[in-house]
């Protein structure tokens, strides 16, 4: 039989150390892994933009990370990380930066880092192909104009470009960010919130919550949260960096 | 002699491509590898970059199950016609009932038109793991766990407003004058529809049906809750299945997340132009 708890799940929840621990790790995963996307996504969208030898290549393989779906991207990181046989204890080995193979994914300090290390390989590749694209949209008569007056490569990139990308970056951040902070399936399939929980996210809390413990109410409780807390994030990022005009 | 300036600059991007490169290419060419191993060599110290000895035997194993293989390439070979049939089916109806539905809401001016429209985005916001709850105790009530249809009907609650958001944008660009001569003679909504719109919108069909298809293969939570037999499982379920018990075998594992990741490969690959214009059109929505 059901009672009416009021509020009773969130007193419950917020008073338990395990939740703000969880919240936490979303937000380093939220803010590292989409900083990181960001960053690299950005340098390579201007990579391409710049024109090297190969750069169709390029372009064409940013699609492979992308289409590769997330449980075998999970599973293959998850084999790269292996203490037994893996190919990044390999690779350390042969490059001499290792004498012996190491146990990644027990570090507690690292197993978090490596699950973003995971999730940048298959999302970046959609950060920089937002990207790139909105730099071909750019009109190079403003660039010529800012070098002709003795501007430099680095000023062209933040004075001319950047602000121009401006709605394209918020597009991928906006999605990138809503997608990261209720990350599951990666941190399922790599870690299992493991070693000692020191990878559990809110989803996988609430996923524990709703389908191992038994605690429904909790489940729901959070995933109300979930929700609230994307929809804020949501409506931060386009308060504060959407001008409607800088579409058109 | 001197090396001309541009030729220098050029050298030096193509030389800072490499690293991205190597990181774009270092983790999949290895679980290709990986996947024409033989355990034994897999298990090598050191590393076996290229296997001495390829085999071909858990791709084999996979497409012809028999009694001698082990269960990882026997649920392998169930789970990806799994995702193929569920896939397909919710990418034919996401875009026949979404090529409906964004139809009468470009053109038909209604009093709901605009707060329909914004409530299909809004469901991007809720988080699968919200739903998931509710949708499982009703599944279960109504004994529909571990049936495809399941999942059919839980991907078509993403799938299907992505799609229609997606139509609505590709819908929106189509000029009414076409519509109005085919109206003139005598040709009903519905027949405009799906004899002039629909023909004339090809690239954004294509679009729209490739992504339905990548979330509908990608899909992972929903699938793991809804099923627990060795016939329903799906492809990413079956992956995620083995991962914790690596001594069984793993090269056939490695094999499955290949041919996991192949459609969506090639699908990518084959619509390549489309893709920069679906990602920004699907994630405005967000």
């Amino acid at each position: 039989m059901r009672t009416f708890v009021g509020l009773g799940n969130y007193l419950t929840m917020i008073q338990d150390q395990v939740f703000w621990d969880t919240i936490g790790r979303s937000l380093y995963f939220t803010i590292v892994s989409v900083g990181i996307e960001l960053l690299l996504g950005l340098a390579i969208a201007q990579l391409i933009h710049s024109r090297p030898w190969g750069w169709k290549f390029l372009r064409f393989s940013l699609i492979i990370p992308w289409a590769v779906p997330t449980i075998v991207n999970g599973a293959m990181w998850r084999w790269i990380y292996n203490a037994d046989f893996g190919a990044l204890n390999g690779l350390l080995m042969q490059l001499g930066l290792i004498d012996h193979y190491v146990a990644w994914l027990t570090l507690p300090n690292m197993a978090m880092n490596l699950v973003i290390l995971a999730d940048v390989w298959h999302t970046m590749p959609f950060v920089a192909l937002i990207l790139q694209a909105a730099f071909a949209t750019l009109p190079p008569e403003l660039d010529e104009a800012a070098a002709v007056d003795g501007a430099s490569a680095l000023q062209r990139f933040l004075k001319i470009r950047l602000p121009l990308l401006r709605p394209a970056i918020l597009v991928a951040l906006i999605a990138r960010t809503v997608d990261a902070f209720r990350v599951f399936d990666i941190v399922y399939i790599i870690t299992n919130a493991g070693p000692a929980n020191k990878t559990m996210t809110i989803t996988y809390l609430t996923y524990l919550n709703s389908f191992q413990y038994g605690k429904q109410g909790i489940g729901a409780a959070l995933s109300f949260l979930i929700s609230f807390f994307t929809i804020i994030m949501a409506f931060i990022f386009i308060r504060f960096l959407y001008r409607p005009e800088e579409t058109q | 002699m001197k090396i001309p300036r541009k030729y220098a600059e050029k050298s030096f991007l193509t030389l800072l491509t490499l690293p991205i490169f190597f990181f774009i290419f270092f983790p999949i060419l290895w679980l290709l590898s990986a996947s024409f191993s033989t355990q034994a060599e897999l298990f090598s110290v050191p590393i076996h970059w290229i296997p001495l000895h390829p085999t071909l035997k858990n791709y084999l194993d996979i497409f012809f199950p028999n009694q001698a293989t082990s269960s990882v390439p026997q649920t392998f070979a169930v789970a990806l016609i799994n995702s193929l049939k569920i896939s397909s089916a919710v990418t034919v109806t996401s875009i026949f009932v979404g090529s409906i539905a964004a139809y009468a809401l470009v053109r038909i001016p209604f009093r709901l038109n605009r707060p329909i429209q914004l409530g299909i985005i809004a469901t991007r916001m809720i988080p699968e793991v919200s739903l998931v709850l509710p949708l499982f105790i009703i599944a279960t009530s109504l004994q529909l766990i571990n049936k495809p249809i399941v999942l059919i009907v839980t991907y078509l609650s993403f799938a299907l407003p992505y799609a229609i958001w997606m139509l609505i944008a590709f819908f929106g660009t189509i000029p009414v004058e076409l519509e109005e001569a085919a109206r003139l003679d005598g040709c009903t909504r519905l027949g405009i529809l799906f004899r002039v719109v629909m023909p004339i919108s090809g690239p954004g069909l294509v679009s729209t049906a490739m992504f339905t298809f990548l979330l509908a293969w990608d899909e992972f939570f929903y699938a793991l809750i809804f099923t627990s037999t060795l016939a329903s499982k799906t492809a990413p379920v079956a992956m995620a299945e083995f991962i914790g018990r690596y001594a069984m075998n793993t090269t056939g594992m490695m094999a499955g997340g290949i041919l996991a990741a192949l459609p969506p490969v090639i699908l990518a690959f084959i619509f390549q132009r489309y893709i920069v214009s679906g990602l920004t059109a699907g994630s405005v929505k967000g």
